[in-house]
């Protein structure tokens, strides 16, 4: 029995469900992790990898010393962009790079990395950065924030990027998930967070789960669903292509094909209209649009949703009644919903079915975007997104400018009012003229982007590149500068979860090495630039990063009221508008931000890649349970011996045709690019459907993925692509003696 | 309305509302009454008796965790029977168990001045350390079958169902279905019977390995894979 030195309450750094933890450290390590029994997100429940899968922060390959290219101690400034050794020397993803140590370059050339120490490192950052800005402008310079990193951190990397090098281009990981969510809640409602609180779900009397395989992305909210059914008398409906856990204590499944949401969802509204089941009173007060919307319904038939999306009539009937007719119904919702060329489109039809139906502005109703990460709730809030200061302000509004002009001391009219890139824009944008310097800061795009072959050439195209991450991962082995920064173990801070809960981070020990804390970092590459371009400071001398939350609050009202010593128990739910504020769990009970909710008339837009003879699966991708979008934390973890290998689902129906065995190696092949990996032959995917987890760098699911984009909110189409799969051999597999035996479903 | 009712604990009249719970009745007075199989995450199962208490017309001990306040009722807490009954349970409990990590038990034993040899012929219930997945290690010599594993896996959090009662009688003890090992079961793994275990029978494999003796830099490499856990 061990005994700590001390135990240091803090929360997840995993998903957006904002598990409260407890570390129990003894001599500098965690050895255990608890969570107390009264914590009101996760009443002491935890999954397995809030549990068991911090060990990452002691990994071998964790990088703690700060390393530059070799060209950049040598004073030779241009050489990366020559033949001598550059960024194109980065390992190939797939096959054989299975988890490769990237820090293995070609010691004899100047393209080899080599360990500095922090003077150095931050001092050539901030000397190429002003170099290309000066050269180039604003246009050139790009940033990637993080939604691992704490709301601090955050904040202040998009406020060096806006007040320093005054550019839009911020954006993260946000664009890859929720971006349709997002921005169709901002048309509809004026918001972009859920509703309501995920522990609201046992109140609930009827909930649609859609497009989210709850159970393995945010566990513990998927234990209250559970609960919900199981001990509350709630009725779950799921509508999700793959046959998810949830369906077990469903009441009804609604198998439709990826991509066919929105005949689906407005054929339920064509019902709840056509039978009389709409909530008039709420129509009337509280919206608008819904003549132009009802005639929109016309086609969207039951029988016309199911010739689309194989989903039968009668169910569609079933469940429109049920949801309508509930006393308090929810939905709650995921990537499945947004991660299409019809992302935004997606969640329009389901906010649709709240606005007919009332199911909105009250507690246990609501609309219930599942946020992925941690903190990508916060990262958003933080302004941390090409068209919106913290806050959701427009960057595009002068008065909003005048703000943040006043908090960072910048001369009247200049901040940009240009909407800067989104994520896949930057990366696109990569080339002469356009952008070229990046500065990444935890985020994996060579792995989390659509059609990475594409990503790749992007990437080669960068001209200086700064990786600011704790291991050497797939991009940053593409970067000129690795600046070691810390995990959530290591630091202090906030995250906002999915339910808008603004909780604590605290750090069980100090970093490791010679690592630092994020926010530090940029203080310090930020007072570099300025004294290097003689510009008056934006601020950057704090002390604790308090006073970075402080500040950001002095603008932004949705975070005015809240302290970290008003939250060193509790979270508190934003908005807090004053001080004494105790938050808002529930939104949108007297209105919407925008006034009233804006019904939206939709059109059926297919996905962009269709089936054929020659690619004739969908393939949909998702995560597994054991692990975390690119791996660089779950796969440097005891988590990967749960689960060591990328697996593809494939019907027994569609494997029998193709006489395909369960265990079999396959190569999954689509127009741009092809892996190969072991089949799962289960009735958890549909016949027709294949699904592949991104997480395994050795069979990239995003080699394959379609970079089509959403045409408001340019998240890609990660949820349909056409592939062919056909067998392989064995020492095809990027590491043929990996093979997962997992009971679980 | 709630329905507020008056009995008597101890010789003191205390409040409480109509069924509520006799525990925490006890306890919301500043009246302690020990437990071991009670968890307040777990549903109640009066499996180890520890919090027994006499109730006046009653033939036998009452387990106060299940057991419902009522008007009038007479409740002694540490009546000389209760105490008897108590470090009897105590006794049994050491004369076959592992009790090294149980440090609240401990305690109760000197409380109640439970004598570890007090059955020195009993047979223990005696197994190997089962070590078969990644995240934790699963020792049955230090299980006392509380129970609260089994319901956590169930409806009390999980509803995973991994892991139930093995055999009977004496023999009893937790397992998966068809012994299989822990990865090939439903378990997904969350640690949430390790986290209501009040012995240090499921035990997470890092703080596990440590005990062993080994350093946390040579836990790490082991988990980097460089080398290979059979």
């Amino acid at each position: 029995m061990i005994k700590p030195d001390r135990i240091v309450t803090t929360t997840c750094p995993y998903c957006g469900v904002g598990c409260n933890l407890q570390l129990h450290v003894k001599d500098e390590h965690i050895f255990k992790v608890t969570s107390p029994f009264d914590s009101p997100v996760n009443h002491g429940n935890l999954c397995v990898k809030g549990r068991f899968g911090y060990d990452y922060v002691y990994h071998p390959k964790r990088v703690t010393t700060p390393m530059v290219r070799r060209y950049l101690l040598e004073g030779n400034k241009e050489i990366g962009n020559q033949g001598l050794g550059n960024r194109k020397d980065a390992p190939e993803l797939g096959r054989n790079s299975l988890i490769p140590n990237y820090l293995i370059t070609n010691p004899s050339t100047p393209w080899d990395w080599v360990e500095t120490d922090w003077d150095t490192a931050l001092n050539i950052t901030a000397e190429n950065l002003v170099r290309i800005y000066k050269r180039d402008g604003s246009d050139a310079m790009a940033v990637y924030a993080c939604a691992k990193a704490t709301n601090e951190d955050n904040y202040l990397l998009q406020k060096m990027y806006r007040a320093i090098f005054r550019t839009n281009n911020v954006d993260h990981c946000t664009r890859l998930c929720h971006a349709g969510s997002v921005v169709a809640l901002q048309q509809a409602t004026g918001s972009s967070a859920m509703s309501n609180t995920a522990s609201q779900v046992i109140q609930n009397d009827v909930f649609i789960v859609t497009g989210s395989n709850t159970s393995e992305n945010h566990p513990i909210i998927a234990l209250q669903m559970k609960e919900a059914v199981r001990q509350h008398g709630a009725k779950m409906i799921v509508i999700d292509p793959r046959r998810i856990e949830l369906v077990d204590f469903a009441e009804m499944w609604l198998p439709l094909k990826p991509g066919t949401n929105v005949p689906v969802f407005s054929a339920m509204a064509q019902v709840i209209l056509k039978e009389g089941l709409t909530n008039p009173e709420f129509i009337q007060n509280r919206t608008e649009g819904f003549n132009d919307f009802i005639e929109s319904l016309d086609k969207f038939t039951p029988e016309y949703a199911e010739e689309i999306s194989g989903v039968p009539a009668e169910d569609i009937r079933k469940a429109a009644r049920m949801y309508a007719t509930a006393k308090k119904a929810a939905i709650y919702w995921g990537m499945g919903i947004s991660q299409l060329s019809h992302g935004t489109a997606s969640a329009l039809a389901l906010i649709n079915l709240a606005f007919l139906t009332g199911h909105i502005g009250r507690e246990g109703t609501g609309l219930n975007p599942l946020r992925g990460q941690n903190n990508v709730q916060g990262a958003s809030d933080m302004g941390c997104m090409p068209f919106h200061y913290p806050g959701y302000m427009r960057v595009d509004n002068p008065d909003n400018r005048t703000k943040w002009e006043k908090a960072w001391n910048i001369e009247p009219g200049g901040l940009s009012l240009k909407l800067g890139l989104t994520t896949t824009e930057i990366l696109s944008h990569a080339h002469e003229g356009g952008i070229r310097a990046l500065y990444i800061m935890g985020e994996n795009p060579m792995m989390s982007e659509p059609n990475l072959n594409e990503t790749r050439k992007h990437m080669e195209q960068l001209e200086f590149l700064v990786a600011q991450d704790i291991f050497m991962t797939e991009s940053a082995a593409f970067a000129d500068v690795f600046l070691p920064a810390t995990p959530f173990a290591e630091k202090d801070g906030t995250f906002s979860n999915t339910d808008r809960r603004v909780q604590r981070v605290r750090a069980a020990h100090a970093p490791r090495g010679q690592a630092r804390v994020d926010w530090q970092i940029i203080c310090d590459v930020a007072q570099r630039i300025e004294t290097k371009l003689g510009v008056d400071s934006a601020y950057w001398k704090y002390s604790h990063p308090e006073e970075i939350l402080r500040e950001m609050g002095s603008v932004n009202p949705d975070y005015a009221g809240i302290t970290y010593e008003r939250i060193v128990k509790l979270g508190l739910i934003y908005p807090v508008p004053t001080l004494t504020h105790p938050g808002t769990p529930t939104l949108f009970t007297e209105s919407f931000p925008r006034g009233r909710g804006k019904f939206h008339p939709l059109d059926y837009v297919p996905a962009m890649e269709s089936v054929d003879d020659e690619f004739p699966f969908i393939l949909t991708t998702g995560r597994v349970l054991e692990h975390w979008h690119g791996g660089s934390m779950t796969r440097n973890s005891s988590l990967n011996e749960a689960y060591p290998e990328a697996r593809v689902e494939v019907h027994p129906a569609d494997a029998e045709i193709h006489g395909i065995r369960n265990g079999d190696p396959v190569t999954v092949k689509s127009r741009r690019g092809e892996v190969v990996l072991r089949v799962t032959v289960t009735e958890k995917t549909s016949v027709g459907v294949v699904f592949i987890p991104f997480h395994f760098v050795e069979a990239a699911a995003n080699l394959l993925t379609n970079d089509a984009l959403d045409p408001q909110a340019k998240i890609p189409e990660f949820k349909a692509c056409a592939v062919q799969v056909f067998p392989a051999r064995k020492k095809d597999l990027g590491n043929p003696n990996a093979v997962v035996n997992r009971g679980r479903y | 309305m709630t329905n507020q009712i008056i009995l008597t604990i101890d010789g003191q009249q205390v409040e409480a509302e109509q069924g509520a719970i006799l525990l925490d009745v006890a306890r919301e007075n500043g009246i302690d009454i020990p437990t071991i199989c009670f968890h307040e995450a777990t549903t109640a199962n009066a499996l180890c008796r520890i919090c027994v208490v006499e109730v006046e017309g009653q033939r036998v001990l009452q387990p106060s965790c299940i057991v419902r306040a009522g008007a009038g009722m007479k409740v002694q807490t540490r009546s000389e029977k209760v105490i008897r009954a108590r470090r009897t349970i105590l006794e049994m409990l050491a004369s076959t168990m592992d009790l090294s990590e149980s440090t609240e038990i401990q305690h109760m034993m000197y409380e109640y001045g439970a004598s570890s040899s007090r059955f020195p012929d009993a047979q223990r219930r005696e197994s190997q350390v089962k070590d078969d997945n990644p995240m934790y290690v699963r020792d049955y010599s230090k299980c006392l079958l509380c129970w609260r594993c089994v319901q956590v896996c169930a409806e009390d959090a999980q509803y995973t169902f991994a892991i139930n009662f093995d055999g009977r009688g004496f023999e009893t003890q937790i397992g998966t279905f068809f012994d299989k090992k822990i990865p090939e079961t439903s378990c997904v793994l969350c640690g949430q019977c390790v986290a209501v275990c009040p012995t240090g029978a499921l035990k997470p494999k890092r703080e596990f390995l440590l005990e062993q003796g080994m350093s946390a830099q040579e836990i790490s490499v082991l988990n980097s894979g460089r080398k290979k856990r059979k």
